[in-house]
């Protein structure tokens, strides 16, 4: 009843995964204080020898490697390899300084689609499906990511990239496609638009799975998607350091599955680096195991999240990312209190009688910082009495301020004027930055 | 029933908003008889009886707006000193709460139409009829 692409991998009991994961990052410990100037320096900072790493815990004697460091180093100063093995570059956007370069030799490409053809497989998708890659083709990692995961699979890949939605709408049609990889706010947009063409994505069209990410979302949202249009919506994860889109949930929709054998991941206490036990929130750590290119140890990619250890009812052993909260570059603090746009998120698609978009707006107003959220008022319990709007405002605000314990003014805007993004959403606009 | 069908719009409160309503309704060719905007801060609600409600809801919603239909009563009432008096005094009489209201002349009767949104809608229609006032139906709206 369970579908694998590598079930050797990916039911191999825990003891065996750790055996292999000892292996090879002593290996790659070895590799990049070989092949990497960086590391090498890195390393004598620190005081450490490949050789002191002989087992899985003394991860915690290497350095960490930053964000900083990968955009300190641009373009290419942290990669291990000439440019003759490197088949490949991704560019990633760069909203804050300069932007960071990855590349990719032939092993690395095939890595990367073998994650995803494991991720793809446990969400029931093969050969005999249309996946319709709605993530930017280019420079950004989605659409060729998962474009060569798809192809692995043996599925028929539609590469519609983003945009013209109408189109896009009717080769999903046309075509037959049956699962759909983009951004969730891009998927709510699709929706929308094929709501006002009279096209039921239910009734009118094959599609039965949609793979979303590059963006945090909640379970609200999830659930808002997937009554509206019958579809099983999925969390993709994965960031351009580590390759780009790497991995799923899988059918149980209950944790994404981290490839043990590729990579090693950790939580930590974002103050102090200590290593935080299973079931903690803290910052996600990640290790390559066999990424030849730009090889990563203990890389801070900067998501919140909670590891889960135990093996999950689909019969995989590896470890799952339980929830991302998002990254710590995404968050805001308003007065001196941390708030994530997805906890904004949460609370707002239980409200039924607020849209599927949002935008949250912070301000300064003398010496105080201020919160704005705009929510669209949907047909869905529309009131006409003016008391009935005022109290719904006041209700929102007063459901947020339970959640994030924070004021926020909530503004009731019409249907439509929050702008639809085809990529990621700009969830919040900070004018205290500009 | 003597109920008619009111329209309600959800609007923000900026400039263009009740050109964008009135084009999408003047495109359809549906007719306003009677109209009132109510505002909060940044919002406000468009109340209005036009001569086609299901025309107008339909095109409305179609293009975006946030729409409802709500039952409202039109009254008929003496174009004359009292004749609001006359009504309102018989409604909170019988404790029947007046939500909102408005009112226009039409142009061939001595008398005022007056819409009214009530808490309870039998009751009123029960009230006013006893009292001799008439209430006007969908198609004398549609007819003047």
């Amino acid at each position: 009843m369970f579908d694998y692409w590598n079930p050797h991998i990916e039911r191999m009991p825990p003891e065996d995964l750790s055996k292999l994961q000892e292996e090879r990052l002593k290996s790659m410990v070895h590799y990049v204080y070989d092949h990497s100037p960086f590391y090498k320096e890195r390393f004598k900072e620190a005081g450490v020898k490949p050789g002191d790493i002989k087992m899985l815990s003394d991860l915690s004697k290497l350095p960490f490697t930053y964000k900083v460091d990968l955009r300190n180093t641009y373009p290419t100063g942290m990669f291990s390899l000439p440019r003759n093995r490197v088949v490949r570059y991704h560019v990633s956007s760069g909203t804050t300084g300069k932007p960071t370069v990855v590349g990719y030799t032939k092993d690395d490409i095939e890595m990367w689609s073998d994650s995803l053809a494991r991720a793809l497989t446990s969400i029931g998708l093969g050969a005999g499906d249309v996946i319709q890659v709605g993530y930017g083709y280019g420079l950004f990692t989605g659409g060729l990511g998962l474009h060569y995961g798809a192809e692995k699979i043996g599925a028929t890949v539609l590469p519609t990239g983003t945009g013209n939605t109408e189109r896009q709408i009717m080769l999903m049609q046309d075509l037959g496609s049956t699962a759909i990889a983009c951004t969730p706010s891009y998927f709510l947009h699709i929706a929308e638009v094929a709501e006002k063409m009279g096209v039921s994505i239910q009734d009118d069209t094959s599609l039965k799975v949609g793979v979303f990410g590059a963006e945090p979302w909640s379970d609200e949202t999830r659930r808002r998607i997937e009554e509206a249009t019958g579809i099983k919506a999925y969390d993709i994860f994965g960031t351009s350091e580590m390759s780009g889109p790497l991995f799923t949930e899988c059918q149980e929709q209950n944790g994404i599955h981290v490839w043990s054998d590729m990579f090693l991941i950790e939580v930590i206490d974002p103050e102090t680096g200590e290593q935080l036990p299973d079931g903690e929130t803290g910052e996600l750590v990640i290790t390559t195991l066999n990424k030849w290119a730009i090889p990563l140890i203990r890389y801070r990619i900067g998501d919140l999240t909670v590891i889960n250890s135990e093996p999950c009812p689909c019969g995989r052993t590896h470890p799952r990312l339980m929830r991302i909260l998002g990254r710590t570059d995404d968050m805001i603090v308003i007065r001196g209190i941390n708030v994530f746009p997805s906890q904004v998120e949460s609370v707002l698609m239980t409200i039924p009688e607020v849209g599927d978009h949002y935008q949250i707006i912070v301000d300064r107003k003398g010496p105080l910082d201020i919160m704005k959220v705009m929510v669209e008022v949907t047909e869905t319990g529309f009131s006409d009495k003016i008391a009935d709007l005022m109290s719904l405002s006041k209700r929102i605000s007063k459901e947020l301020k339970g959640v994030l314990n924070v004021v926020a003014d909530v503004e009731l805007v019409e249907p439509g004027t929050i702008p639809r993004s085809e990529g990621k959403a700009v969830r919040v606009i900070d004018k205290r930055k500009v | 029933m003597v109920a008619i069908k009111q329209i309600s719009l959800f609007v923000e409160n900026k400039p263009g908003r009740m050109a964008k309503v009135s084009k999408t309704l003047s495109d359809a060719g549906v007719n306003i008889r009677a109209l009132t905007v109510a505002e909060a801060g940044d919002f406000g609600v468009i109340r209005m009886v036009v001569d086609d409600p299901e025309k107008g809801y339909q095109v409305l919603h179609d293009n975006g707006f946030t729409v409802s239909e709500t039952e409202v009563l039109a009254v008929e009432m003496k174009d004359i000193p009292g004749g609001l008096y006359e009504i309102v005094n018989t409604l909170g009489e019988s404790n029947v709460n007046v939500d909102y209201a408005y009112a226009f002349v039409t142009t061939k009767a001595e008398r005022a139409l007056l819409i009214i949104r009530v808490d309870n809608l039998e009751k009123a229609r029960e009230v006013l009829t006893s009292a001799g006032v008439k209430l006007a139906t969908k198609d004398e709206i549609q007819k003047i």
